[in-house]
């Protein structure tokens, strides 16, 4: 872990996007999974996501980073093709 | 400059005048509201460069404090007893983001019941919330104090918000003699403010008040009590640089007539004054008393303390408020110093003053009577009619 000595006071944040380097996908109950097939990649999942759980590639949407989902299933809800269903963990 | 006939809120505002803060939150309440009032003058006239913002509540006051020093701004406010309690839920927040804001406290009882005269319930409330403290005997100190305050508060070895406490009415409102100094000394003296991480330095854009997870809440609050360890050597620097341009000396405890002294009575704010008077009265009598002040209240000047209260055979600490069902507050700090010294003096508490209820020269003469007479108690509430 980092010394306290090296931790900029006051919980200063020095550089950007270091979110993504803290893991806060470890409390979920439910995950969301989807359906390819059905999948258009319209992008409303990747929108909708309250954190940045929607993983994107080359204009396609390929899946979910688990470590930030939190499983609050408002991708399953946006998705106009009902191609995300939330499953138990 | 000439000599000031001029009560204590007025003396801090002129302070503040010469200092020309960058912001200044006001919201009124007695006995604080000369200060902001008398600086709100200095900004209608056009004295000072100062953004002054009149805002709904004490609570919104210290919230824009925090987040106008956050960007880089030297920010000071005022408040008293139920502002200050107002404030609470942001004072741990302000000191936590390690924003050096300058609050003036006009020491009021807190209600219930409902009382404005002075006492310390206010400040000892707010003791643990990670604010430098520094407490005024007189009219003088508290514009020595509010000078020095920010010189404190913003030192990169401190980086933590400041309170500059004077007793409500006593000083707020009585008008004392006060030699100031010349404003291009104070300007000279106080420096620019050189915040760390600015929110306003776009070139190198930070986030403050982040979410902190249990292993980094622990080292920031480490960091917050190696940072006022820090004040206390701060402080002293501060106290000698003043000095020189004041030729007013100033220590952490200050000491009245205690070197041979047997029996002692620590005590904060203006009964200092009082304190020192009724040792005069008892030295005259033959009799070995010494009066002690921790000017610096926070951070607690343990090793000062433990120095002052070496070989004495009884202290007597007076509290200005009373949490009730412990002991004082500062009756428990006293204690601490004394936790390691070999014979160490006994140590009595002394609840006094409560609500502006007077505490005069023959009730402080009745402690050391106590105490020389060996029936001092470990807690007296003074002065309750039975």
């Amino acid at each position: 872990m980092t010394s306290y000595k090296n931790m900029p006071i006051g919980g200063r944040a020095l550089q950007p996007g270091k979110s993504e380097e803290v893991e806060t996908g470890d409390w979920r109950s439910f995950r969301p999974v989807v359906d390819p097939e059905l999948c258009i990649d319209c992008m409303s999942c990747w929108i909708y996501c309250p954190d940045s759980a929607v993983i994107v590639k080359d204009n396609k949407m390929i899946g979910f980073k688990m470590t930030h989902c939190k499983g609050c299933g408002i991708c399953a809800k946006a998705c106009p093709k009902k191609a995300i269903t939330m499953v138990e963990e | 400059m000439a000599d000031l006939a001029i009560n204590g809120d007025s003396a801090i505002a002129l302070a503040w005048k010469q200092i020309d803060p960058d912001v200044c939150a006001a919201y009124p309440i007695t006995p604080q509201t000369i200060i902001v009032e008398r600086f709100s003058d200095y900004v209608a006239d056009g004295e000072v460069n100062t953004n002054f913002v009149c805002v709904e509540s004490e609570h919104s006051a210290l919230t824009l404090c925090t987040a106008s020093s956050s960007a880089g701004a030297r920010t000071f406010t005022a408040t008293a007893s139920q502002g200050l309690a107002y404030m609470w839920e942001m004072l741990p927040i302000t000191s936590a983001m390690r924003t050096p804001v300058v609050m003036a406290v006009a020491n009021r009882a807190l209600s219930g019941p409902i009382n404005i005269n002075n006492d310390h319930s206010d400040a000892m409330a707010a003791r643990d919330c990670g604010w430098v403290m520094i407490f005024a005997e007189n009219v003088q100190e508290a514009y020595d104090n509010a000078v020095m305050a920010p010189r404190i508060a913003e030192h990169h070895d401190v980086q933590l918000p400041i309170m500059t406490n004077i007793d409500g009415f006593i000083l707020t409102h009585a008008v004392e003699r006060m030699t100031p100094l010349d404003s291009k000394d104070v300007k000279s003296f106080v420096g620019d403010f050189k915040p760390l991480y600015p929110l306003l330095d776009w070139k190198n854009p930070v986030t403050h008040g982040v979410m902190d997870g249990p292993e980094y809440y622990y080292k920031h609050k480490y960091q917050m009590v190696e940072a006022m360890e820090n004040a206390i050597k701060v402080t002293e620097k501060v106290f000698k640089d003043f000095k020189k341009i004041s030729g007013r000396e100033y220590r952490l405890v200050e000491e009245y007539m205690c070197d041979d002294a047997e029996f002692v009575a620590v005590v904060l704010g203006s009964s200092y004054g009082t304190m020192k008077a009724v040792v005069d009265e008892l030295r005259a009598e033959g009799k070995k008393v010494g009066a002690i002040m921790p000017r610096l209240y926070r951070p607690w000047p343990d090793k000062h303390m433990t120095a002052a209260l070496k070989g004495k055979k009884a202290v007597a600490v007076l509290d200005k408020h009373a949490p009730i069902g412990a002991y004082g507050a500062l009756y428990a700090d006293v204690c601490t110093s004394l936790i390691d010294m070999k014979d160490a003096p006994a140590a009595y508490n002394y609840i006094y003053g409560l609500g502006g209820k007077d505490a005069t020269a023959k009730d402080f003469r009745t402690i050391f009577e106590d105490m020389l007479a060996g029936k001092a108690a470990k807690y007296t509430f003074m002065g309750v009619d039975e």
